[in-house]
């Protein structure tokens, strides 16, 4: 323990300057882009006047750097902003996106750690084997197929032809748990297929890699089963590796749904902070961003802490 | 726009019906003529999905800048007037608008009109919601056609008189539009309270509009259905896949392409709007080669306008005439002789522009529907007569404020408006913010701003008849053909009728849809 509470620290840290960092970048290639927010909402039909008066009500008129910092300065205090475009606050619009890419996000997990485990540990187990070669094409050729092939193809059988589940995942609030699995059915499977596909090669790897130490041949040597020996001396080894694919997994989950949330039309975060670059809203990509880089450093980092409070040898 | 003699206090009473009435007769494609007419029933609920949708999304008739929002607004707040399919203008919440002398307009409203709070319809709803396109702040995307209203002014609690800038017999068409639509008095950020034929039960941007029927709406027997859910989908194949497995019953903006599995469904239809949409080559005029003379007339003897209808839009659209009117509008000019495809012509132009083999590039973007392949066909064409041109294809994002008219070839693309002054005025008025050909016409604009205020309808065809002819002859774009709309929708859904201006009935559709179980 007396090693993990300073690496937590640390970590944490080492995460806000990673958030400063990217925050900056973010601003400064947004400003790049062509056009700003006022353009984008005029659109095609407006006047220069029309949109200097508009930058002057965004507040749009004043330099870069004194936006950035006023924005920094805001979010220290907790106050993300408000959005250009949709004269909301940012968080409130968030507060509504973000529990719906939790959402699939973890159902899409919970529907795909199991599997990807059981084949990645079958398939090491039978390294070589027909069931090892069976799932190993399995799995490649699933990683090989685009999101928005299975999608359209999921949505073509089961929407068009078979009529059995809906094309559109609308998450809306009466819905019952019941309705809400079967409008999340497809776009959970669509994300399953390929996450499903990286984790299984990822474990499968770790626990190959594992299986050729010496102990544990000294372990079938002394005669221990083949099972024990995977379950209770390979694991614990392996389960660094695993357990940081699985966290590579998931963070693409919530920023790299966004062809899925199209395909279906989810409203999560990855098409709002898509939609927030389009229409060149700062405040609101500013804050995607921040979740999504947050997010990503929060699993990295429970990961080394998962993979350290289970094996031994790191424990000590 | 075919407004006989609008002049003369003409539209005194000219049109009760107005908001409403536009008949039971569908004009679809197929089908719907078999099964007898039936009495428009009531009740049901419809969920449509549209192609565009973001956290931008409004409710301030204002802003609206999408098609999603002029159909949101369209459902929750009336204008003082509507188009009808025929395109001819029809009196809504105006009882009558009329002007001696095309200038000095007053506009007597309709009684007993109640918002959905429950206020009266008055002459300051009308001031306030007018004078607000004036307000910079506001974000109007109309405000530059709102600078020629030169004063605003309540007379009495039904009447309000309007002062333009200059004559304008166009006037109640413009008002027309969903920008201009109704929104209570004091509101600086409307937010669905109208006196349209729907209430807003649920607004989230970039998600979802949800209403339900107005009890109380003004027209007799309007709206029929019960509840709208407007979403949007922006990926058409996805669109199509919802409306053909039932979750959504109406879409837009279906690619021809689709059309195919759309019409192999029994249970839908196409409604196809002809529309005055266009994808345009604007050849800049103060720039060379494409400023000579010859240089454009080769470019326009050298489009093959059918095979461009027939292989990017799948007959889905109708020929144009390098000038912005369409066939069907009631002030085209049928005498300005049709451009076909000729390349001796073209080749005798070219030669004559003195290009040579230089490499010219050709700006296209998917910003601009169909401009990528129209450019390749030119592209074909070009390298037949010796002309050699590079297709620049860029992307979307931007594309109107970095290459549209910064290049001396590049593809635009207009939506279409109301009235004929509107395109001239907006795209080809010599100093016109968008006349990014550049190019000058001293006597069009003279009759330009002639028949804004002529009171003689022959005159003023004539008058149009003649602009049509000028950018025909000398103007710097070339109009390959008009682009029709497509929706898709589920056949039990009736009462939907196209109007030139725009998909889904003109974005009207809701007020007089009907859903027969």
């Amino acid at each position: 323990m007396a090693k993990i509470l300073p690496l937590i620290a640390r970590r944490i840290g080492s995460a806000l300057v990673t958030l400063l960092l990217v925050s900056l970048v973010i601003f400064t290639i947004a400003s790049l882009l062509p056009g700003d927010a006022a353009q984008e909402a005029l659109g095609q039909s407006a006047t220069e006047e029309q949109v200097a008066a508009l930058r002057a009500e965004m507040g749009l008129d004043r330099p870069g750097p004194v936006r950035y910092a006023n924005w920094l300065l805001d979010l220290v205090r907790g106050d993300p902003g408000q959005s250009l475009v949709a004269n909301m606050p940012v968080s409130e619009i968030i507060s509504e996106r973000l529990p719906n890419s939790l959402l699939l996000a973890g159902l899409t997990a919970i529907f795909s750690v199991p599997i990807a485990l059981f084949i990645g540990i079958a398939s090491a187990i039978d390294r070589g084997g027909r069931l090892d070669r069976g799932l190993s094409i399995t799995t490649l050729s699933m990683v090989a197929v685009p999101e928005f092939l299975v999608a359209t193809l999921g949505v073509l059988i089961f929407s068009v032809h078979l009529l059995w589940l809906p094309s559109i995942a609308m998450a809306s609030s009466e819905a019952t748990f019941g309705e809400m699995l079967r409008s999340l059915a497809l776009p959970i499977i669509s994300l399953a297929v390929i996450v499903i596909a990286q984790m299984a090669r990822m474990t499968r790897a770790a626990v190959a890699d594992q299986l050729d130490r010496p102990y544990v041949e000294m372990a079938r040597l002394k005669g221990v089963p083949y099972s024990r020996i995977v379950t209770v001396h390979v694991m614990p080894n392996a389960i660094g590796p695993v357990i940081n694919a699985m966290a590579l997994s998931l963070s693409y989950l919530m920023g790299g749904a966004i062809i899925v949330e199209t395909i279906f039309n989810y409203p999560g975060l990855a098409s709002l902070m898509v939609n927030a670059v389009t229409s060149r809203d700062m405040p609101l990509l500013q804050a995607c961003a921040m979740i999504f880089c947050a997010l990503y450093l929060v699993l990295m980092l429970v990961a080394d802490v998962v993979a350290i409070l289970a094996n031994p040898r790191l424990r000590a | 726009m075919s407004r006989p003699a609008i002049s003369r206090r003409a539209l005194v009473g000219a049109g009760v019906a107005g908001a409403g009435l536009v008949g039971a007769g569908l004009l679809l494609r197929r089908g719907s003529a078999a099964d007898g007419p039936r009495a428009p029933a009531r009740g049901g609920y419809i969920r449509v999905a549209t192609q565009s949708s973001s956290t931008s999304d409004t409710l301030d008739p204002a802003k609206g800048a999408l098609s999603t929002d002029y159909v949101r607004h369209f459902m929750l707040y009336n204008g003082l007037t509507t188009i009808a399919p025929d395109m001819s203008t029809q009196l809504s919440l105006a009882e009558a608008i009329e002007s001696d002398d095309l200038v000095d307009w007053t506009i007597r409203l309709r009684r007993g009109i109640t918002f959905h709070d429950g206020a009266d319809l008055t002459a300051d709803d009308v001031v306030w919601s007018l004078r607000r396109h004036k307000d910079a702040s506001v974000g109007s995307t109309v405000a530059t056609i709102a600078e020629q209203f030169a004063n605003i002014a309540k007379v009495d609690r039904e009447t309000v008189r309007l002062r333009l800038t200059g004559a304008n017999a166009d006037l109640p068409t413009i008002l027309s539009q969903s920008q201009f639509l109704i929104v209570r008095n004091g509101e600086t950020s409307p937010a669905g309270n109208g006196t349209g034929p729907f209430k807003l039960s649920d607004f989230r941007p970039g998600v979802r509009t949800l209403v339900v029927r107005n009890p109380d709406y003004w027209v007799p027997d309007r709206p029929r259905l019960e509840g709208i859910e407007l979403i949007s989908i922006p990926d058409e194949v996805s669109r199509v896949n919802a409306l053909l497995s039932g979750d959504v019953q109406l879409i837009n903006a279906i690619d021809p392409r689709s059309t195919r599995r759309i019409e192999a469904s029994a249970g839908h239809d196409l409604l196809v709007t002809r529309s005055g949409l266009y994808t345009d080559l604007v050849m800049r005029q103060g720039a060379m080669p494409t400023g000579n003379v010859h240089f454009s007339a080769a470019i326009k003897h050298m489009i093959d306008r059918p095979l461009v209808n027939r292989a990017l839009f799948r007959d889905f659209a109708t020929i144009g005439n390098d000038q912005p009117i369409p066939p069907f509008h009631p002030l085209y000019n049928p005498n300005v002789g049709q451009t076909t495809v000729d390349l001796d012509k073209a080749r005798w132009h070219l030669r004559q522009s003195g290009v040579g083999r230089t490499l010219l590039p050709v700006y296209a973007s998917p910003a601009a529907t169909g401009s990528i392949d129209m450019a390749s066909i030119l592209q074909e064409y070009g390298a037949r007569i010796g002309l050699n041109l590079a297709v620049n294809r860029v992307p979307a994002d931007g594309y109107w404020s970095t290459h549209w008219g910064r290049h001396p070839l590049s593809f635009g693309n207009t939506n279409p408006r109301p009235t004929a002054d509107l395109i001239f005025s907006l795209f080809y008025k010599s100093d016109a913010e968008w006349n990014v050909s550049g190019w000058q016409n001293e006597r069009f604009d003279r009759l330009l701003i002639a028949a804004r205020g002529e009171t003689n309808q022959a005159l003023r065809e004539e008058m149009y008849g003649e602009m049509q002819q000028l950018v025909h002859d000398h103007c710097g774009v070339m109009i390959p053909v008009f682009i029709s709309l497509i929706d898709g929708f589920d056949a039990r859904l009736k009462g939907l009728e196209p109007v030139p201006l725009g998909g889904l009935g003109g974005y009207r559709f809701a007020e007089d849809a009907w859903w027969e179980a």
